[in-house]
């Protein structure tokens, strides 16, 4: 068979079209490079929590219990409400079903009550982490505590050496599940599940070691504090208006 | 309202972590450090009267060795993962030690000691009996068959060292889960530098008492008559040990109150309600003054022998009960109570789930059946007594 | 001399002991060659850990979309909202997670939000929300009547 000039030209052109359509197509769609924008050497995470801003909404519980296909009856956040009552030892605590729903109406105004969100400290210097007999849980180098689902043994030993109650034994995997600050959000440049549906803006997602973050301001300009400060675990998670009845 | 929880607790709290199998596994390997204890104690400490019981300690001591890392198996979310304690240990944590000093304990100082004790009876019996137990035996003897006076005199001074060595490694094996609890300071329980020697004493107490029970079951079975002078030091030597765990255990009571931290008010409500029983019945009563009242009145006063082994048996059963209480309080204890001071939960043992009451109960039982085969391979009591 | 003889002997009758040192070491042996060929891949390489358990954490697909995406689409909502008091609560705090509807908005048709409920979550009188915080008894309130009767969710202010 004959192969003419135009031929040549008409297959020629035909391939030319597609290859630039299958390159363009590779860069929109193609997989970014293992060294994507993201560098964790420029990040330190850490979060604000306003107390007095919390309205007990259990947007948050709910948010993350979607983001993260948290277990029912298990809670990577929750929010407790307190009620003090002047000459009494121990205020009353409650936080029904972590505050997934919300909380019932409190009617009693005779005494000082308030919210409280409470999630993993994300500790710089974690007992959890240093407990673990494998490395299965670590604090990685932008400071989120994160647990190593297909490392983890199971043996809980870090669910009791956290003081503050953020851990617990996914029942489907069978590891130790918690508070990952939305690591899967969070270095995509978006913010964490919790804090994005708070409406209030009780809580922030800080980052420590960016100069523009609004956390250093902050910081200089109000009174902030962690749980548990005589543990020393360097929790990275502030409350401002802490109240000293919180445990 | 959560069932089982009064007042608050943290929501993932609810939900106790370490079972009735956590609680076994100290306790299975506190017999073991306690019944090595006693078998050093003639070996070492030349405590002459207690050899009757020698071989009997080392072979508890194994058979409920062989048993301990099985309700940790049990217990694990992932026990096909367990190699990675041994491929990538985390040097900070007390727990990534279990398999390094398991494995020392095992063969380092148990096996090896018991090769060297039995050495002469396995060549005799690979030389004297025929078919499966001439292979087995043959295989025990690891190649060599010199049972020479001078080889049996060496094998003497190592034993000894290996001994020696091995009393350190009982402390660490045990001690250690003692750290495991002690070191944990968001657990006010357990948080007490105290915390890996009062399981160690409490070990050494169980050890003791388990080896005495032994003892006194085996030879009435064989219809033997029981070495009293070796039931008397066993019980004196009990009775001391068990003085000094029961200080110990006072010591931190009396402290605990006397500082009365935050926790205070929380760990004793928790002592007078959920714990009462275990603690204050069992664990106090029962299972330590009762026994140490039997063991203090045999220093003080001589009885008839048939009062004494009556005595006797009853402090080592009640003392054996008490000791597995005192697991169950720190373990569970330390899991009833909200760390944030304000409830209290449950604690409900399942039936036949992984770590269930049925799986602990088959547990327990599985050193027993060990302990009659390895008696059966390596008869404690030499027919004719090899000098 | 002396020192031949006496290892002689102490070969002759303490031979026997380098059979267990030899089983030992044989096992101590093949746990290392295990250990090599099983040990994860460039473990420690940034702590104690595997260096892919990061990559594994944030692979998990992302389910809230966000403010942004959803604007894209629904822009005059978004314009409604940004102008009211609900500038500062999350199109998803009502809505629920919108990613998969983002990627697919045929195939993932989102219900809309049960509003009486959805209402009272932020807005019933408790005596612990911030007191300037607006809040209302709404049996009081509204007497049942639903809130979108009067208040457009977007834009709730009257």
């Amino acid at each position: 068979m004959e192969i003419t000039r135009r031929d040549l030209f008409s297959v020629g052109g035909k391939l030319l079209v597609l290859a630039s359509v299958g390159a363009t197509l590779e860069q929109i769609t193609g997989a970014a490079p293992a060294s994507d924008a993201y560098k964790m050497a420029d990040h330190w995470w850490g979060m604000l929590i306003d107390v007095d801003k919390c309205i007990g909404c259990g947007n948050c519980v709910r948010a993350c219990s979607n983001e993260n296909s948290v277990p029912q009856g298990y809670f990577r956040t929750w929010v407790e409400r307190y009620q003090v009552e002047e000459g009494k030892a121990t205020p009353i605590v409650e936080s029904p079903n972590g505050a997934i729903d919300g909380f019932k109406p409190l009617k009693r105004s005779d005494v000082k009550s308030f919210f409280v969100p409470k999630l993993c400290n994300h500790c710089a210097d974690s007992p959890c982490v240093q407990v673990c007999p494998v490395g299965a849980t670590f604090v990685s180098p932008d400071g989120v505590v994160l647990v190593d689902k297909e490392y983890c043994l199971g043996c809980r030993y870090c669910v009791q050496a956290c003081p503050y109650g953020c851990r617990y034994l996914h029942p489907e995997t069978d590891t130790v599940d918690k508070c990952t600050l939305c690591y899967h959000r969070i270095t995509k440049g978006l913010t964490t599940a919790c804090c994005e549906n708070c409406p209030t803006g009780a809580r922030q997602l800080v980052d420590f070691k960016d100069p523009k973050d609004p956390v250093h301001e902050f910081l200089r300009h109000n009174k902030v504090q962690v749980l548990k400060p005589y543990m020393a675990t360097q929790a990275k998670v502030y409350y401002k208006d802490l109240d000293g009845s919180v445990r | 309202m959560i069932p089982g929880v009064d007042g608050f607790m943290y929501p993932n709290e609810v939900e106790l972590q370490w079972s009735l199998l956590i609680v076994l596994y100290p306790y299975i390997t506190g017999l073991v450090a306690g019944a090595f204890i006693l078998a050093s104690l003639e070996r070492v400490f030349k405590v002459e009267a207690v050899r009757p019981t020698y071989r009997l300690a080392l072979l508890t001591a194994l058979a409920f060795l062989l048993v301990a890392p099985l309700p940790l198996q049990l217990h694990l979310g992932h026990p096909e993962r367990s190699l990675e304690m041994y491929l990538t240990p985390h040097k900070s944590s007390a727990m990534a030690m279990f398999g390094f000093v398991y494995l020392w304990y095992l063969t380092v100082v148990l096996l090896l000691e018991i090769w060297l004790e039995y050495r002469a009876d396995i060549v005799r019996k690979a030389q004297t009996t025929t078919g499966f137990q001439r292979i087995l035996y043959k295989a025990l003897t690891l190649g060599s068959e010199n049972i020479s006076p001078a080889a049996r005199i060496i094998d003497d001074k190592v034993g000894y060292t290996v001994t020696v060595i091995g009393i350190p490694s009982a402390f660490l094996l045990h001690g250690y889960v003692g750290f495991i609890f002690g070191s944990i300071k968001a657990n006010p329980w357990w948080s007490t530098p105290l915390m890996p020697i009062v399981f160690l004493f409490s070990a050494m107490v169980s050890g003791i008492a388990a080896v005495l029970m032994l003892y006194t079951v085996s030879m009435k079975l064989k219809k033997q008559p029981i070495d009293m002078r070796c039931l008397d030091t066993i019980a004196k030597y009990l009775f001391y040990t068990f003085v000094i765990d029961f200080t110990l255990e006072m010591l931190d009571l009396i402290h605990r109150t006397y500082e009365a931290d935050e926790s205070f008010r929380s760990l004793d409500f928790m002592v007078h309600t959920r714990l009462w029983a275990s603690q204050v019945i069992l664990q106090i009563f029962l299972g330590t003054l009762v026994p140490l009242a039997l063991l203090a009145a045999n220093q003080l006063w001589k009885f008839q022998e048939a009062a004494r082994k009556a005595m006797y048996v009853t402090a080592c059963s009640l003392t054996l009960i008490g000791i597995f209480a005192m697991r169950w309080n720190v373990v569970i204890g330390g899991q009833l109570f909200s760390k944030s001071f304000l409830g209290y939960t449950t604690y409900k043992v399942d039936l036949v789930t992984r770590e269930g009451l049925l799986p602990a109960i088959g547990l327990m039982l599985l050193p027993f059946v060990i302990f009659f085969v390895l008696i059966k391979i390596l008869p404690p009591w030499p027919e004719r007594e090899a000098t | 001399m002396e020192g031949g003889k006496l290892l002689r002997r102490w070969l002759q009758d303490g031979g026997h002991l380098i059979r267990p040192a030899v089983v030992l070491l044989a096992g101590l042996g093949v746990f290392l060659l295990i250990r090599s060929a099983v040990i994860p891949k460039a473990f420690g390489q940034y702590g104690h850990y595997r260096p892919a358990a990061l990559d594994l954490v944030r692979s998990r697909p992302i389910s809230y979309a966000g403010h942004e995406t959803c604007v894209l689409c629904h822009e005059d909502q978004g314009k409604v909202h940004d102008a009211g008091k609900h500038a500062t609560v999350a199109c998803e705090a009502c809505h629920g997670p919108l990613a998969k509807h983002a990627d697919d908005p045929s195939a993932n048709v989102p219900k809309l939000p049960d509003v009486a409920n959805l209402c009272r979550r932020c807005h019933e009188k408790d005596a612990a929300k911030p007191q300037g915080f607006p809040q209302v008894v709404t049996a009081e309130h509204s007497g049942g009547v639903p809130c979108d009767s009067c208040h457009q969710p977007h834009n709730p202010h009257l």
